[in-house]
């Protein structure tokens, strides 16, 4: 753990990683894509409109796992002072946003055909929709301080609070009666979910994590050679 | 103690706190957490109020009146059932056997006068074919009740 934490090490990293995960990432959407649009079946009450599954379920996935990670590095941050995991945290959750809209308009652009309604509000929809707004407040609470340790310290706080809601969200089909169905592949007795439809689900999940670790990669990246060039600036403005 | 340890201590215990007055509202919420009452649950509904009552669409309870826009039918929940009178269009997903939600409010006799009606989908996806040669091998245990058990 603290011998990836080393920038200079990571970087390397980084380096050798992201092709791989890029093109993985590029080759299983593309896939995962085409398997969800022309060779799975249609649902049988569904129809055609289930395809919308297989961008909103991993989707929603990725919104909660994107956040446990942003929990996971602020923690770390809070705790042992990394700065690469106040880095991590930082480009985690404009992609953990962006995923969480993602599922919201999916899940709503499926829900008007298939319950007759774009939007109701029960624990699943509101505790998802909590999520969304405690990314866009983890992201300006993060740039709202003069001083950007500062702000690293309230947004990690911010993000360790907010994690509470990621096992509502994953239980509030169970705990409460929601118009949201349960969950159809992380369930007791075993998905209920054919085959034929499983694996284009499982590709896109794949694609969509492999994707998130690229751009995660890309952008602690770029903070830190933003980093040494503030540093080198400095340096030279020290020595004149 | 070390700095690090202390920082642990107090993060793990600040997480623990957190959960646990979440825990207290949410139970104490619990009531208003759930999107709709289930019919044995409507003893316990306010009178007079718009609420929500969702289930199972009785099989064979299912009438529609001669005006051609009023449905009726009984919303159950496997233990008891309400007669139900709805003026609308229905969604794709309404039929006998179905989850729906409605909207609406109990009237002095009993019937539930609802204002919006709601499919709810289970979490059972199946193609057409499977399910058909389910139903022929008569294995086929609908993907409502049952939550789609024993469908593989």
């Amino acid at each position: 753990m603290h011998r990836f934490a080393n920038p200079g090490r990571f970087l390397r990293l980084a380096n050798t990683l992201l092709p791989w995960c890029a093109g993985l990432a590029a080759v299983s959407i593309a896939l995962g894509l085409y398997l969800a649009l022309f060779v799975a079946p249609p649902d049988y009450q569904q129809g055609e409109s289930v395809r919308i599954m297989y961008v909103h379920v991993p989707a929603a996935w990725m919104a909660l796992f994107v956040y446990t990670a942003v929990a996971a590095a602020s923690a770390v941050a809070l705790i042992w002072r990394h700065p690469l995991a106040d880095l991590v945290a930082k480009a985690s959750s404009p992609v953990g946003a962006s995923f969480t809209f993602l599922a919201l308009v999916t899940g709503s652009l499926w829900g008007k055909p298939m319950w007759g309604t774009w939007w109701v509000w029960d624990a699943r929809l509101t505790s998802m929709l909590v999520l969304f707004f405690l990314y866009l407040g983890h992201m300006a609470i993060m740039n709202a301080f003069e001083d950007p340790a500062r702000g690293f310290r309230a947004a990690a706080v911010l993000a360790l609070v907010g994690f509470v809601n990621v096992p509502i969200i994953h239980f509030s089909v169970e705990w409460w009666s929601t118009l949201h169905q349960p969950s159809s592949v992380l369930r007791l007795g075993g998905p209920a979910i054919h085959a034929s439809m499983l694996w284009p689900l499982l590709v896109m999940m794949l694609g969509f994590k492999l994707y998130y670790v690229s751009l995660l990669l890309v952008r602690v990246k770029a903070e830190l050679l933003a980093a040494r060039l503030r540093a080198r600036a400095y340096a030279a403005l020290d020595a004149s | 103690m070390t700095r690090k340890r202390r920082r642990l201590i107090v993060v793990l215990a600040g997480m623990a706190l957190l959960s646990g007055a979440v825990a207290l509202v949410l139970s104490a919420l619990d009531e208003n957490l759930s999107y709709f009452y289930q019919p044995s649950e409507l003893s316990a509904a306010p009178r007079g109020r718009a609420i929500r009552l969702g289930g199972l669409v009785e099989e064979g309870s299912l009438e529609r009146q001669a005006d051609g826009v009023t449905v009726t039918f009984r919303i159950t929940d496997l233990a008891e059932s309400v007669p139900v009178v709805y003026q609308g269009l229905l969604p794709d997903l309404f039929r006998e056997g179905q989850s729906v939600i409605t909207q609406g409010t109990l009237g002095p006799d009993g019937t539930f006068v609802a204002r919006e009606v709601l499919a709810k989908h289970d979490e059972t996806y199946m193609p057409r074919e499977v399910v058909d040669a389910l139903k022929k091998a008569g294995q086929w245990r609908g993907g409502q009740e049952g939550g789609g058990k024993g469908t593989q």
